[in-house]
C-alpha cells in the first residue's frame, strides 16, 4: 500500500515537473501578449463569400483552411496554442465586408484577419485594418494594391497578382498565337482591370479586337458574348471567378461560338467549372456534360493542381482533407485553402513564443518560407506581394496539366524569367518546420 | 388628461425638450457601450433617418415606395463624392445630400403623384433596383467607380477628445445627432398643418381635395420630405461604412426598410426607430447564435435572414400594429389609468 502510495507520489512529482520544464523552455510561459492571443489560443478572422455570386467554388476555401488548422492543432497547435478560425459570409457584397470585418475586429478580437477574399471587397477594408494594426495576411485575390507596403504595412497578398499573371499569360498567348483575333471578357474592378494591364504589356494593341467586361452581380453576359463573337475572336483571355467563366461558356455554346479560352488561375478550376456549368445549364432547363466543355482551357498555375496525385503536397493536403472535410469535392479551391493556411502557421510559428501583431508583421517581412508552392515569396520589408510568378497548363480531364518551367517576374516592366529550382518536398508530419 | 407642466404644452418645445433628453441618452448610452455596439447605433440611426422619411410617406401620406433604397443611394454617392474630390466638411456634404436627393425625390414625387397603390409600388421598384447600377454605367464608371464604389475617408475624430478617442464612437455621435435633429424636424412636421394634409390626403382624396387640399402637390411634398430623410441617411451611410457602393443599395435595402417601418409601427417615428434597431441588431444577434450553435456552414449562414423572417411574423402576430402599437396597447391602460386616479 505504501509502496503504491510512493510511487504514485514519485510518478505525480514526475509528471509536475514535466510540466514545469516544459513551460520553461522558450523562456517563459505562453502570454496573452495581443489582443486575440490567450496562453492556449490564437483567434483569427476572415470574411469569405460563402453565399452569392463568388460562393461557387470559392466557399470551400475558408473550410479548407480550417481543415488544416484543425490538423496542426490535433498535432498540439503552435506553440501550445490552438488557432481558433472565425470566417463570416460577406456575400461578395463590400459593404457587407466592411461590416464584418468590423464585427471580427472590435466584437471578436480578432488577432489578424487571415485570406479575406476578393478584391472589390478587401480594398474596402484595408484602410480600417492598417489604421487599427491588425494584421492583414495573405489576402484572397491578386489585386496588386496589396503591395503598398509603406501605404499599407500590416497587409500582404499571397497568390500570384493578375498584372504578374496577365504578364506571363499575356506572353504565351503572343507565343503561341501570333496573328490571330484576340478578344477580352474580365469584371470590372481592379481584378480584371489589373489582369488586363498585365495581358496588354505583351499582346500586341492590334491582335485585341474586342474588350468586354461585366459586373458580378449581373449574371446575363449574352450581350458580351454576342459581341465577342462578332468580333470574331479566336482567342479569348477571361479574368473571370468561375462563375462568370461558366456563364461564359454557356453563352458562347448557346451562340455556337468556339473560341480557345485562356483563363485566369482563380476563375479555372475544373471541379468547380464542372459543377457550375451543370448548374447553370440546369436552371435554364437544359442538360449538359460540363467536364467535355472546358477540355482544353489554358490557365496558369503557382502551385501543384488538385489532380496531381503524386505531388508531396497533394497528398498532405489529401489526406488532411479526407479526415477533415471529407464531404467536400478534393479540388483547386481546397488547396489553395490548406496552402494559403500553411504559410499563415509558418508566419505565426516565426513570430515567435508570444506573438505581437507586429512581430508577427516581421515575421513575414522576413521571408523565406517555402511551401507549396512552384515559384517563391516576393516577401521583404518593401515587397508584401505573395507568389512571383506562375506555371502555363491546360486543363485536362478533371485537373490541370502544367507545362513547360515555372516562370517568374515582377509587377512593372520587368522581364518574365524561368525559375529552375524544383518545388520543395512537403514535411512529413505536415507542420511546417522551425 | 395628465396635465403637462405649462411650459411644455406648446408642440415645437416638447419636441424640443424631447430631442434634447435623447440626444442627452444617446450620448451616455456610446460612451457606456464598447466600439462594436457604437458602431451598431451609427449604423441603427442611419437606418432610422431613411425609416423615418419612409413611415411619414407611407404611412402618414398613404403613398407605398419601395424605392428609398434609391434616394439612400443618392445621399451616400453626393457625400462620397463631395467629401473626396471637393473636401467639404462632413455636415455641409450631409445637408447637400439632402438637398440632392430632395430635388430627386422632387422629379420622382411629380411622377409618383400620378400613380397609386401598386403601380406607384412597381414605379418606385424599378427606381431601387435601376439607379443604384448607373454606377456601372459606362461614362459613369470613372466617377462613381462602377461596382468598386467609392472610398470615402472622413477626417478623423478632433484631437481635442483625445487621441485614443475610438472611431466608432465619433461615427455614433455624428449618425445619431443627425438622427435626433431629423426626428425634431420630422415630429414637428407631421404634428404642423402639413401633416394633417398629408392624413388626409391618405384618408380620403376626394375628400381631402373637396377641403381645399391640392391632393397632388401634398402627395409630391411628401415624397420630397421622405427623400431629403433618404438622402440624409445615405449621406450617414458612406459616412460610417467609409463606402458608397451599388452593393449597399440593393433592392433587399429598400425592402428592408418597408418592413422596418411596418415592424415598428406605420406612420409612427418611434415605430421607425425601433424597426432601424431591429433591423440592425436582430440578423447581428441571429449571426452570433448561429456561429455558438456550430451549424454546419450552409444553415449558419442562412439562419440570420430566417430568423429575421421568424421575427418578422412573430411581431406580425402579436402586434399587428407593429412595436409601437403594441407599446401603446400595453402601456395605454396603464396610462388611461394613471389618468382616472389622478
Amino acid at each position: 500500500m505504501i509502496k503504491r502510495m510512493i510511487a504514485g507520489l514519485a510518478a505525480l512529482s514526475l509528471a509536475l515537473a514535466g510540466c514545469g520544464s516544459g513551460d520553461d523552455s522558450g523562456g517563459g510561459k505562453n502570454k496573452a501578449s495581443a489582443p486575440g492571443i490567450t496562453a492556449t489560443t490564437v483567434t483569427i478572422g476572415s470574411h469569405q463569400p460563402l453565399t452569392g455570386p463568388a460562393a461557387p467554388g470559392y466557399s470551400e476555401i475558408s473550410p479548407a483552411s480550417k481543415a488544416y488548422f484543425d490538423y496542426v492543432n490535433a498535432g498540439g497547435g503552435i506553440n501550445g496554442r490552438k488557432i481558433v478560425y472565425k470566417y463570416v459570409d460577406d456575400v461578395y457584397n463590400p459593404t457587407t465586408t466592411v461590416d464584418v470585418v468590423h464585427r471580427l475586429v472590435l466584437q471578436d478580437k480578432v488577432f489578424a484577419i487571415f485570406n479575406g477574399l476578393g478584391t472589390p471587397t478587401h480594398t474596402k477594408v484595408v484602410d480600417y485594418l492598417n489604421a487599427q494594426r491588425v494584421p492583414d495576411l495573405f489576402v484572397a485575390s491578386g489585386c496588386g494594391c496589396w503591395d503598398q507596403a509603406a501605404k499599407h504595412p500590416y497587409t500582404f497578398g499571397w497568390q500570384i497578382d493578375y498584372v504578374r499573371e496577365g504578364k506571363i499569360l499575356g506572353q504565351y498567348i503572343k507565343q503561341n498565337f501570333a496573328g490571330k483575333k484576340i478578344a477580352y471578357f474580365y469584371q470590372n474592378d481592379d481584378f480584371g482591370q489589373d489582369g488586363v494591364k498585365g495581358l496588354d504589356m505583351y499582346i500586341p494593341k492590334e491582335q485585341v479586337v474586342k474588350r468586354e467586361s461585366y459586373q458580378p452581380t449581373n449574371t446575363d453576359v449574352s450581350p458580351q458574348v454576342q459581341a465577342i463573337a462578332a468580333a470574331k475572336a479566336d482567342v479569348v483571355v477571361l479574368f473571370s471567378i468561375p462563375a462568370f467563366t461558366a456563364l461564359f461558356r454557356l453563352a458562347s455554346l448557346k451562340l455556337g461560338f468556339k473560341p480557345q479560352l485562356a483563363v485566369s488561375n482563380v476563375g479555372s478550376d475544373p471541379t468547380t467549372l464542372s459543377g457550375l456549368l451543370e448548374n447553370f445549364a440546369k436552371k435554364g432547363g437544359t442538360k449538359v456534360q460540363g467536364n467535355p466543355l472546358i477540355q482544353g482551357i489554358i490557365t496558369d498555375a503557382y502551385g501543384a493542381p488538385a489532380g496531381d496525385t503524386s505531388n508531396s503536397w497533394i497528398k498532405l493536403f489529401r489526406k488532411v482533407h479526407d479526415t477533415y472535410i471529407p464531404k467536400l469535392p478534393f479540388d483547386g479551391n481546397v488547396v489553395y485553402g490548406m496552402g494559403a493556411a500553411y504559410t499563415f502557421v509558418q508566419a505565426l510559428k516565426a513570430a515567435g513564443k508570444n506573438p505581437t501583431r507586429r512581430g508577427l508583421v516581421d515575421a513575414v517581412e522576413k521571408g523565406g518560407f517555402t511551401g507549396a508552392g512552384l515559384v517563391p515569396f516576393a516577401y521583404s520589408k518593401s515587397s508584401h506581394a505573395g507568389y512571383s510568378g506562375a506555371q502555363i497548363g491546360k486543363i485536362s480531364g478533371n485537373t490541370i496539366v502544367l507545362s513547360g518551367t515555372p516562370l517568374t517576374t515582377d509587377a512593372g516592366t520587368g522581364a518574365i524569367q524561368p525559375y529552375t529550382t524544383p518545388q520543395p518536398a512537403a514535411p512529413a508530419n505536415g507542420i511546417p518546420p522551425g | 388628461m395628465i396635465s403637462l407642466p405649462r411650459v411644455l404644452r406648446p408642440t415645437l418645445v416638447r419636441h424640443m425638450a424631447l430631442a434634447v433628453l435623447a440626444a442627452v441618452a444617446l450620448y451616455v448610452l456610446t460612451n457606456a457601450v464598447g466600439p462594436y455596439r457604437d458602431l451598431q447605433l451609427a449604423q441603427a440611426a442611419y437606418f432610422a433617418c431613411a425609416a423615418a422619411g419612409l413611415t411619414v410617406l407611407t404611412g402618414l401620406s398613404g403613398q407605398i415606395s419601395l424605392g428609398q433604397g434609391a434616394f439612400m443611394a443618392i445621399g451616400a454617392y453626393t457625400t462620397a463624392l463631395l467629401i473626396n474630390g471637393r473636401h467639404w466638411p462632413l455636415a455641409l456634404a450631409l445637408l447637400a445630400s439632402a438637398v440632392v436627393a430632395a430635388a430627386a425625390g422632387l422629379f420622382v414625387g411629380i411622377a409618383a403623384a400620378r400613380l397609386r397603390g401598386p403601380y406607384l409600388a412597381g414605379a418606385t421598384l424599378a427606381l431601387a433596383v435601376g439607379l443604384p447600377e448607373l454606377a456601372s454605367y459606362g461614362p459613369l464608371t470613372d466617377s462613381l467607380g462602377a461596382q468598386n464604389g467609392l472610398s470615402v475617408s472622413p477626417s478623423p475624430p478632433p484631437l481635442a477628445l483625445g487621441e485614443a478617442f475610438p472611431l466608432e464612437r465619433w461615427q455614433a455621435w455624428i449618425a445619431c445627432a443627425a438622427a435626433v435633429v431629423t426626428m425634431f424636424l420630422l415630429a414637428n412636421l407631421t404634428r404642423s398643418r402639413f401633416g394633417r394634409t398629408f392624413r388626409a390626403v391618405r384618408d380620403d382624396e376626394i375628400a381631402a381635395s373637396l377641403a381645399g387640399i391640392r391632393v397632388a402637390r401634398t402627395q409630391v411634398l411628401a415624397f420630397v420630405v421622405a427623400a431629403a430623410c433618404g438622402g440624409i441617411g445615405g449621406g450617414l451611410l458612406a459616412f460610417v461604412s467609409t463606402l458608397a457602393a451599388p452593393g449597399a443599395f440593393t433592392i433587399a435595402l429598400s425592402l428592408q426598410l418597408v418592413s422596418a417601418i411596418i415592424l415598428g409601427g406605420l406612420g409612427s417615428l418611434a415605430g421607425a426607430v425601433w424597426g432601424s434597431l431591429i433591423l440592425v441588431l436582430v440578423p447581428s444577434w441571429a449571426s452570433d447564435l448561429a456561429q455558438s450553435a456550430h451549424l454546419s456552414h450552409n444553415v449558419e449562414s442562412n439562419l440570420p435572414l430566417a430568423i429575421y423572417g421568424l421575427v418578422l411574423v412573430a411581431v406580425m402576430l402579436a402586434f399587428p400594429a407593429g412595436v409601437q402599437g403594441g407599446l401603446r396597447s400595453l402601456f395605454g391602460p396603464i396610462l388611461a389609468h394613471a389618468r382616472r386616479t389622478e
